[in-house]
């Protein structure tokens, strides 16, 4: 790996243990998910973790499918998973179908959202989507390099203050702040930093309704995470969600079986993109 | 305190009742909310402190989609892109073939010298080795050139500003303006073209772009395309502009195959796949510096080799076959010209002959091969022409084999339009899972062809051309 040294941090053994794995994920400890709009660099974030060569092209819409590859960071084993590139999660196109029953049910230990520092405010939209569905959330300002050519200044604290998740600068075509990312990353699922992501509540009518849907979803559920996105969905009237509920989808997620979701997850994915 | 137990139903039926009683358009609200909350975030996360660059791009953006010289400078870029491939492609391609043929003979030479029996040396050197190295010389060079630049420009983010630029005209078509991005795709590889269309939401005119993505020759076909338009199109005219007909020629094929897709696509919204064109928001990324190492790696391993190894793979076995069918005499006739005399009345009648529709039909599961494959029982059936450059095979097919500037024509637009290659096929089926839809591509796009080339064989011979 050769980084470009931004910090003291970078230099430190702690935080260079990291090693591409490509395809070899059979027994990985963690699953990461990587989400974004299209183009904004996502497949290059992708193969400079993992080491593969998964095709990238300077036009919206390049991945299509569900990559996955490998990556360790201090001995500890990520399956990463790239997911199509979407604008939003709420419409029904296969790819943002994909995206979204990935993030959902195939219950990623973290979600990193990729997004592009000289479009911010569009990419931004994606992201408070992401984090209505999970707490795990890591946000990378990627194209940092053309941010300063235009002349822009990202101030990734601000960022992270106003939307409750860490943000952090990276450019990932020369593997700049790529190492804080994975440590942010690490923190993130191990609990040392502490989420509390920024969410819409909508008017009190609204929220009461949530709150009653979500606490009957919990009773039926027990051990579910995303009960209150859940029931925006249902509120929305969401078929796929209404689906997963009645067929037992969710109720399989709950029932114990997280780990052995890597498999469900797939044919998750490939459902969605039928 | 006990809750009742509750099921699934319950909650679907709980959400049914609580919906009513917000707010129409409750939803929206919160989307909108999304979209403040998301505008007053980066605003105060973003400064612009100074503004360089950005006016660079803008203005070039304003040129290569303005509604006037969007459409000329991206026909000027495409034909460019032809000629330094069909400039710098050509002398390698010769020297290809005169060294591998070189080696074809040594070998075959040497074999009858030791004393092998003369169907082993036939079948493997005369055979299997000729397919290949036909298949090499005219592939590799073409490719080797034309998918770095392709990549360049895609990297470069070109691509979405082709769409942007057709965008009108897939409309009046009634079809996706995404659909000039899988088109795009389909110029790399028809079945990565066929996968691509998965951007494009509605089903109907996802549809419709899959079914006419064939019509854009994808870099297995341009080789073919290539070398036909400088052995046969441009070889009429002098030195000096023979390589900018040859460009301009395959430049004239491609916007054939454009051309075919919209009208296919316009055939289609107003038959079995009826329907408006939808909107769609598409977003023209900035120019990026692409990145050359990866360029290379990319365009050379994943496209070149992958391709070539796709079409050797294929040519081995077909060139055994053409061997076999040149060698098996029935009456004192090889099986092939056999094949080749019976297939004649029919390829005449599309301004071809018999011996192509038997290499087309050899070449089915790569299509790209059509052309090695032809020369195969061209050279293996008739005479043993001593075959060492672009010049021999011009000789070959028109003073041994009675071609005509229709023959190549008529070819050059068959290759462009026939059915799509079996790798394509089995992808369409992946994607619509459906025999039906994978059938019509392969009727539509055959019929297309038969037809056209019927139709220029008919107004040539009325004419008094051929």
């Amino acid at each position: 790996m050769t980084n470009m040294i931004t910090s003291a941090c970078d230099t430190c053994p702690a935080h260079t243990q990291m090693a591409q794995m490509g395809l070899k994920i059979d027994n990985f400890d963690r699953v990461v998910a990587l989400a974004g709009n299209p183009n904004t660099g996502k497949s290059t974030v992708f193969n400079a973790l993992t080491g593969l060569k998964q095709h990238t092209g300077n036009w919206p819409g390049k991945t299509v499918t569900r990559a996955e590859g490998g990556y360790e960071f201090q001995s500890v084993k990520y399956k990463l998973v790239d997911l199509p590139g979407t604008y939003s999660l709420l419409s029904a196109s296969q790819d943002e179908e994909v995206a979204r029953n990935f993030i959902l049910f195939g219950q990623p230990d973290c979600t990193i959202v990729v997004t592009d520092a000289t479009a911010l405010e569009r990419n931004l939209n994606l992201a408070l989507q992401v984090m209505e569905i999970t707490d795990k959330v890591v946000i990378a300002v990627n194209l940092m390099d053309e941010a300063r050519r235009k002349g822009l200044e990202v101030d990734t604290r601000s960022l992270a203050r106003d939307l409750g998740v860490p943000a952090i600068p990276i450019v990932a075509r020369t593997s700049e702040g790529m190492q804080t990312l994975l440590q942010t990353v690490a923190d993130v699922i191990e609990g040392n930093i502490l989420t509390s992501p920024l969410r819409m509540e909508g008017n009190d009518q609204y929220q009461a309704a949530v709150r009653t849907l979500a606490a009957q979803i919990e009773h039926l559920y027990p051990a579910i995470p995303n009960a209150r996105w859940l029931a925006i969905r249902l509120l929305d009237g969401d078929d796929r969600v209404q689906q997963a509920i009645l067929s037992g989808e969710v109720a399989e997620l709950v029932s114990g079986q997280q780990r052995a979701e890597a498999q469900f997850s797939k044919q998750m994915a490939v459902a969605g993109r039928q | 305190m006990t809750i009742p137990s509750i099921t699934a139903q319950d909650i679907l039926d709980q959400a049914e009742s609580l919906r009513p009683q917000l707010k129409e358009g409750f939803r929206d609200e919160i989307v909108k909310s999304l979209y403040s909350e998301a505008a007053r975030i980066s605003g105060r996360a973003v400064h612009q402190v100074g503004n360089t660059k950005w006016d660079f791009d803008q203005k070039i953006d304003r040129l290569v989609t303005s509604p006037w010289t969007g459409l000329p400078i991206m026909l000027l870029l495409l034909a460019g892109v032809f000629w330094v491939t069909i400039v710098f492609a050509n002398i390698p391609s010769q020297m290809i073939a005169t060294a591998l043929f070189w080696i074809e003979d040594q070998a075959a030479n040497l074999f009858t010298s030791i004393g092998a029996p003369w169907w082993l040396t036939g079948f493997i050197w005369h055979g299997v080795y000729r397919g290949l190295a036909w298949v090499i010389a005219v592939m590799l060079p073409p490719m080797a050139i034309f998918f770095p630049i392709f990549t360049i420009l895609e990297d470069l983010g070109y691509l979405p500003r082709v769409a942007f630029n057709l965008d009108w005209l897939f409309k009046r078509a009634g079809a996706h303006g995404k659909q000039a991005l899988s088109m795009a795709m389909g110029f790399g590889c028809n079945a990565a073209g066929v996968i691509s269309t998965r951007v494009i939401d509605s089903p109907r005119e996802r549809l419709i772009a899959i079914l006419t993505n064939n019509f854009v020759p994808c870099n297995g076909r341009f080789p073919t395309l290539i070398m036909l338009a400088t052995v046969f199109v441009a070889a009429s005219f002098s030195p000096t502009v023979s390589s900018f007909i040859a460009a301009g020629a395959v430049l004239a094929v491609v916007l054939i195959g454009v051309f075919f897709t919209l009208l296919m696509s316009w055939i289609l919204s107003r038959t079995v796949l009826k329907g408006e064109a939808s909107a769609f928001t598409l977003e023209l990324p900035p120019y990026r510096k692409p990145n050359f190492s990866r360029i290379l790696y990319t365009s050379l391993i994943d496209r070149t080799i992958f391709v070539l190894w796709r079409a050797i793979k294929t040519a081995a076995p077909a060139g055994a076959l053409i061997w076999i069918l040149a060698n098996i005499n029935i009456n004192g006739v090889s099986l092939a010209r056999e094949i080749a005399n019976f297939l004649n009345p029919f390829g005449l009648l599309l301004g071809l002959d018999g011996v192509i529709m038997l290499a087309y039909i050899i070449a089915i599961p790569a299509n790209e091969i059509v052309v090695p494959t032809m020369m195969m029982v061209y050279s293996g059936v008739g005479m043993m022409t001593e075959i060492t450059g672009f010049g021999e095979i011009r000789a070959l097919l028109i003073d041994g084999n009675g071609w005509t500037m229709l023959t190549a024509i008529n070819l050059m637009l068959f290759s462009l339009l026939h059915n799509p290659c079996g790798t394509t096929i089995w992808t369409i089926y992946k994607e619509t899972k459906s025999t039906k839809w994978t059938v019509l591509s392969v009727v539509i796009t055959l019929g297309t062809a038969f037809l056209v080339t019927f139709i220029t064989a008919s107004i040539a011979r009325l004419l008094g051309w051929v």
